[in-house]
């Protein structure tokens, strides 16, 4: 079989700063036509500019040195110009990560599928109209007739993205790169969009150019696999080869990383250091320095390409004289962390550390010129929960449901409308500023962003005293100020940092350090509460692992209590001991994390579950695809919220928000479904 | 005392800004990351050499503002009372003595030792002829202006600048020493470190910049002992006098109405932009008003007041000099007043963006007081907005005096400023032959004061911003001292390189 794509040896410069980066170096691989080829990597690893430069879009700091790329044999980077516009669009199509920011917000949709179509196909009038039509239809989109004369505002992220996908299928392709195409969207749509973009492919025989970082996403959609590491590929296998037995020590590395319950008990194995700078000049092996196998002669030698099987290629020394054994024996593999003191689940002593009873945020949306109360955005709309010390409660739900204005009304960032919080018994709700100043060292928060979350015009040591200054007493000013010097070189050294990172600026740090900083904040104060705002949501796999390691050594030391939001399950799965899911500001389903995640009993939670790209073969749980978008929180639906999308909807549902049901002391849910076992009384409300 | 020490309004406002300038720098000094920033700036070649001539107008402008009242001969005589002059003059009057002091009768172009229109000229013998008669001052020491002229301005201007150049060459000399004691490094390796451009402080840049100035001066001082320069204007005064009179009055007004559009713009559209709510909606509303009123209506209102109040009220000021800075004073509050709405508006969009930031509800997280919050983080991350505005407002603001002036309600008319000055040359572009060097006097001052007032501007939004610094552990050495930066990128990567968090 011929190759439909063929990149052989590619280099690519990226011009800025002093020294000329190497982004990528070296780089071969083929696509078959009809095949997804997985292009997997972390931030950095040159696979988005790789995919920028088959497109010939590279930004002008770009400049590709060395190479050839082909499609169908043909010599894509010696094309003039204007046959390279006839490749694009027409014959390559290309997907974004951002749905958001890849449609133009002053033309229709339609308009927007048209103009590659009057590029690439020439069609006129009501042909035209009706190609549009068809490829909107293609692509799921309800309604399309309607909906081509509205505007991208009107649409929603996975339906956007859906447009983009219309747009990339305008030119027919036979080559489609979809660059991180569900990175930003949330699971139950990720889910939707993946299998479309899979149906469409088995329907058109085309080839897919997958970009991503997620395993997960990997082992749903691709054919083949090529891992990329520091500008260059060190591994290609088929997908049955790569998730059973990766070969490359990075890769099994990024395996190791990635949380389950079954790692629960010990840390995540790391990945020392970091990607070296692409600046410099490679002599050995690029992962050498942070490979636990390696020997003067990773440092001393390229490694060549070395045949496992013939579909299975992998670019390190080990091969094949000396395979280092596969990740059956945990044991090896797991060097870095002593098992945590295994986190046994005593009983609760007596009080919670925080109690939360039926908090409800509603934001009002104003009206008209004197600013009439119209209506409510009720973002949070009667959630219970509690933690006990120690312990890590995890809030899940998709984007817009509500966790996050949760947890800013429990750090009293936000006013809530009604509902009481408790802290150690002591209610939030009502103290003064002088009062709540006092409280608000018992409980802090971590935000989700580590590029936002630190002020850049503020050294290390200002952001970190800034806390301790608002909170600390001042009474000894000298001998409080060399205190507080060491407290910050013992806290950076806590979430590993040199004491001497307290002289820079935040600017100088990668992602994972910010957010360590950013913990390092939190924990100046002393707080016996942590809200984590989806910690790592922002960081590579490896760089979670770290962050998540750090995260639970410091409750074992600390004894601290999480309040851990998010939406990546394998982070619950791995850190929690109590689940929450949240849908339109209520909570559905609640329990320990086993009981909820093994035995999902609310619709919504097995959809989120089935929906979760899983990695590990074999493991294939029921599907259940969910359809449609959550609706806006300002306009809620009567009954149960969930009842529009849910697959097992009743009459009852329609008309009646379902009371608890429990099924152990712990579990339960609000759903129609098990009124008849619940032994709790029936009320409507 | 041979002279009385005069302080007008805006010398008084001058001294204070002059004295918080002074004031920063020491604290900057003594604050090695504040410092390091302000060492960028020195770093860049084109902030550098704008630097130096904004210095040159500065320093004018403060040669002008030490105002005093000499004491008149007569009373010296007298003995039992001193009086003085009622005409205030500036230590740059003094210094330019020659041009305030020979005046001509009307036009003379420049380097000219004729008027620039025909008169009736009565000849020793009697006889009355229609001829370019002699300039007074201008070109007095030639017999044949026709055939002399050309060769005696030649050879002063190139007298001029050889002795420039001659005191450019001393200071290169002294930089040099200095330098080289400063570092302990031999002299003559300096001098080819700063000729090659490998020096940290762009000294190389300077010094061209400093050639071209010294140079420009020496022929300038050169030829202004004996002609005008830059001509004469309708009542003979010397153009050039009147442009450097006009620095002043420009400065004055660019940084004086800064400082009183400063103070409205930051706190209210951070206060806006912070607390929202019926904050916001106040603020707004005064702003959308202020800016729907036409401004040279406003303005022209306020300045006719303010002159009725001066004409009633005359004994309360003893000068004229006083009465006019009193009007040019007025002037820049007015202006002040008036202006802040657009940077106002900047500030509150910007605030309403940082607010939401992480970093800010972190603060809130700590009870960080909002006060402090403004101040610490919000204020550091617009400070850069708020310098680009002003730089850009200020030659927009030198501007509008002229424009203001056209219409008759700018400075008191017998302030020189810019504005005057293109007010007059309105009546001599219509004149034939045309009088064209008003304008151009005018023109190129204020075209260079602008110019280089924003590439400094610039060069300090550039150093100041975190993103674009390399590496603030600066050592401030002489060199670039490629081996220091590379130790610093080093530091800087075993730091980055991420520890595992069990390690300690």
């Amino acid at each position: 079989m011929t190759a439909l794509l063929e990149i052989t040896d590619l280099r690519v410069l990226l011009h800025s700063g002093r020294q000329p980066v190497r982004a990528v170096d070296g780089l071969s691989l083929a696509v078959h036509p009809g095949e997804t080829f997985a292009l997997l990597g972390e931030s950095g690893s040159g696979k988005s500019i790789t995919a920028l430069s088959i497109m010939r879009l590279l930004p002008d700091a770009g400049e590709i040195t060395h190479g050839s790329i082909r499609l169908n044999g043909d010599e894509l980077l010696t094309l003039p110009e204007y046959a390279m516009r006839k490749v694009r669009g027409n014959r390559i199509g290309m997907i974004f990560q951002e749905p958001m920011l890849s449609l133009n917000p002053v033309m229709t949709t339609g308009a927007q599928i048209e103009e590659v179509l009057l590029q690439h196909a020439h069609l006129r009038g009501t042909a035209l109209q009706a190609r549009v039509l068809e490829l909107l239809r293609q692509v799921g989109i309800p309604d399309p007739a309607r909906r081509m004369a509205e505007y991208p505002f009107q649409f929603s992220g996975g339906m956007k993205q859906r447009v983009m996908i219309a747009m990339a299928l305008a030119g027919t392709p036979e080559l489609l790169i979809a660059d991180e195409p569900t990175t930003a969207l949330d699971v139950t749509i990720q889910a939707q969009v993946l299998d479309l973009m899979r149906n469409l492919q088995q329907q058109k025989k085309m080839a897919v150019l997958l970009i991503t970082h997620d395993l997960g996403v990997v082992a749903e959609m691709a054919h083949r696999v090529a891992v990329m590491y520091a500008g260059e590929i060190i591994e290609t296998a088929d997908r049955q080869n790569f998730f059973q037995a990766p070969a490359h020590p990075y890769s099994r590395k990024l395996f190791a990383a990635l949380p389950t319950r079954k790692k629960r008990n010990n840390g995540l194995v790391v990945i020392q250091g970091n990607v070296p700078a692409l600046s410099q000049t490679f002599t050995g092996c690029r992962f050498a320095g942070r490979c636990d196998h390696a020997w003067e002669k990773c440092h001393q030698v390229a490694p060549p390409w070395v045949a496992i099987t013939p579909q299975h290629h992998v670019r390190c020394h080990l091969y094949p004289d000396n395979p280092p054994p596969l990740f059956s024996s945990t044991a090896q593999l797991l060097p870095d962390n002593p098992p945590a003191g295994a986190n046994t689940s005593d009983p609760d002593q007596g009080e919670p550390l925080l109690q939360v009873d039926d908090l409800k945020v509603h934001f009002p949306i104003y009206k008209g010129l004197f600013k009439r109360v119209a209506g409510y955005i009720k973002a949070v709309d009667g959630v219970s929960l509690q933690i006990g010390s120690g312990k890590t409660l995890a809030l899940v739900g998709e984007s817009g449901c509500g966790k996050t204005t949760a947890g800013k009304g429990i750090m009293q960032l936000i006013s809530i409308t009604s509902g009481s919080i408790r802290l150690q018994n002591q209610a939030l709700r009502g103290l003064g500023r002088k009062q709540l100043q006092q409280k608000r060292a018992e409980f802090q928060i971590i935000f989700q962003d580590p590029y936002s979350s630190l002020n850049p015009r503020m050294r290390i040591v200002e952001i970190i005293e800034e806390g301790m200054q608002a909170l600390g007493s001042n009474s000894d000013k000298i001998a409080a100020d060399e205190k507080r010097q060491h407290a910050i070189d013992t806290l950076l050294q806590q979430v590993g940092l040199p004491a001497e990172a307290k002289w820079r600026y935040p600017h100088e740090f990668s992602g994972g350090q910010r957010q360590r900083i950013a913990i390092a904040r939190a924990l100046a104060v002393n707080p016996r509460l942590l809200i984590c705002d989806e910690p790592t949501s922002a960081l590579d796999v490896s760089v979670q692992a770290q962050i998540l390691n750090l995260l639970k050594t410091l409750q074992q030391e600390r004894r601290l209590a999480y309040l851990l939001i998010t939406h990546n399950i394998a982070v619950v799965d791995y850190l929690a001991d109590e689940v929450a899911v949240m849908y339109l500001g209520r909570i559905v389903e609640s329990g320990r994390t086993e009981e909820v995640l093994d035995d999902p009993r609310h619709p919504y939670t097995r959809a989120l579950l089935s929906a979760v790209p899983v990695h590990e073969p074999g493991s294939r749980r029921e599907i259940m695809r969910l359809q449609g978008e959550p609706p806006s929180p300002a306009n809620v639906p009567q009954g149960c919220h969930f009842h529009p999308r849910c697959p097992y909807v009743m009459p009852v549902c329609r008309e009646v928000y379902p009371a608890a049901s429990r099924f152990s002391t712990s579990h339960t849910a609000h759903c129609h479904l098990y009124h008849s076992i619940s032994q709790e009384p029936q009320d409507s409300q | 005392m041979p002279f009385e020490p005069v302080i007008l309004w805006t010398d008084a406002l001058i001294y204070l800004l002059l004295a918080a300038g002074i004031a920063f720098a020491i604290y900057a000094g003594r604050h090695g990351h504040v410092l390091a920033s302000w060492r960028n700036v020195a770093h860049s070649a084109s902030g550098m050499s704008a630097l130096t001539v904004l210095l040159c107008f500065i320093l004018i402008g403060l040669l002008d503002t030490v105002h005093f009242r000499p004491r008149l001969e007569q009373s010296v005589q007298g003995g039992e009372k001193q009086a003085y002059s009622t005409e205030v003059l500036s230590l740059l009057d003094l210094l330019a003595a020659p041009l305030r002091t020979q005046t001509e009768k009307t036009y003379s172009a420049p380097l000219s030792a004729c008027l620039y229109a025909r008169e009736t000229i009565t000849t020793p013998d009697g006889k009355q002829i229609r001829d370019f008669a002699r300039l007074v001052h201008g070109g007095a020491h030639l017999h044949h202006p026709e055939t002399e002229l050309a060769r005696d301005v030649l050879w002063r201007s190139v007298s001029g600048i050889c002795a420039g150049l001659l005191v450019w060459a001393g200071l290169v000399a002294g930089l040099g020493s200095i330098e080289a004691r400063r570092y302990h490094i031999a002299f003559l390796p300096v001098q080819t470190a700063i000729w090659r451009g490998a020096t940290a402080i762009p000294w190389r840049a300077i010094l061209i910049t400093l050639a071209f100035i010294l140079a420009a001066c020496g022929a300038i001082a050169a030829l202004a002992t004996h002609y005008h320069v830059l001509g004469t204007d309708k009542v003979g005064q010397d153009v050039l006098y009147l442009a450097l009179k006009s620095i002043r009055t420009g400065l004055v007004i660019g940084t004086l109405t800064t400082l009183i559009v400063l103070p409205f713009a930051l706190l209210l559209g951070i206060a806006a932009g912070y607390f929202r709510g019926w904050v916001d909606d106040i603020i707004q509303y005064i702003y959308t008003t202020l800016s729907s009123i036409p401004s040279v209506l406003l303005i022209a209102a306020a300045v006719l007041m303010m002159q009725v109040y001066i004409e009633t009220h005359a004994d309360m000021l003893d000068t004229a000099a006083a009465r006019a800075d009193l009007r040019l004073l007025f002037l820049c509050i007015i202006l002040g007043i008036t202006s802040w709405t657009g940077l106002c508006r900047l500030l509150r969009g910007e605030t309403l963006k940082l607010r939401e930031m992480e970093y800010i509800q972190a603060a809130h997280a700590f009870g960080v007081s909002r006060w402090r919050v403004i101040t610490r983080h919000i204020l550091p991350n617009v400070i850069h907005i708020v310098l680009i505005t002003t730089v850009m407002d200020f030659s927009s603001l030198v501007l509008a005096e002229a424009v203001l002036s056209y219409v008759g309600v700018g400075v008191d008319p017998s302030t020189i400023s810019f504005g005057t000055m293109i007010n007059a040359s309105r009546l001599e572009m219509a004149r034939e032959p045309m009088v064209w060097w008003t304008l151009f006097a005018s023109f190129t001052f204020m075209f260079t004061l602008v110019l280089s007032a924003n590439l400094f501007s610039d060069a300090v939004q550039d150093a100041f911003n975190p993103r674009n610094r390399i590496a603030t552990g600066d050592s401030g050495g002489f060199l670039k001292d490629h081996a220091d930066t590379k130790a610093a990128k080093e530091a800087a990567n075993t730091l980055s390189s991420d520890r595992k968090p069990s390690g300690t």
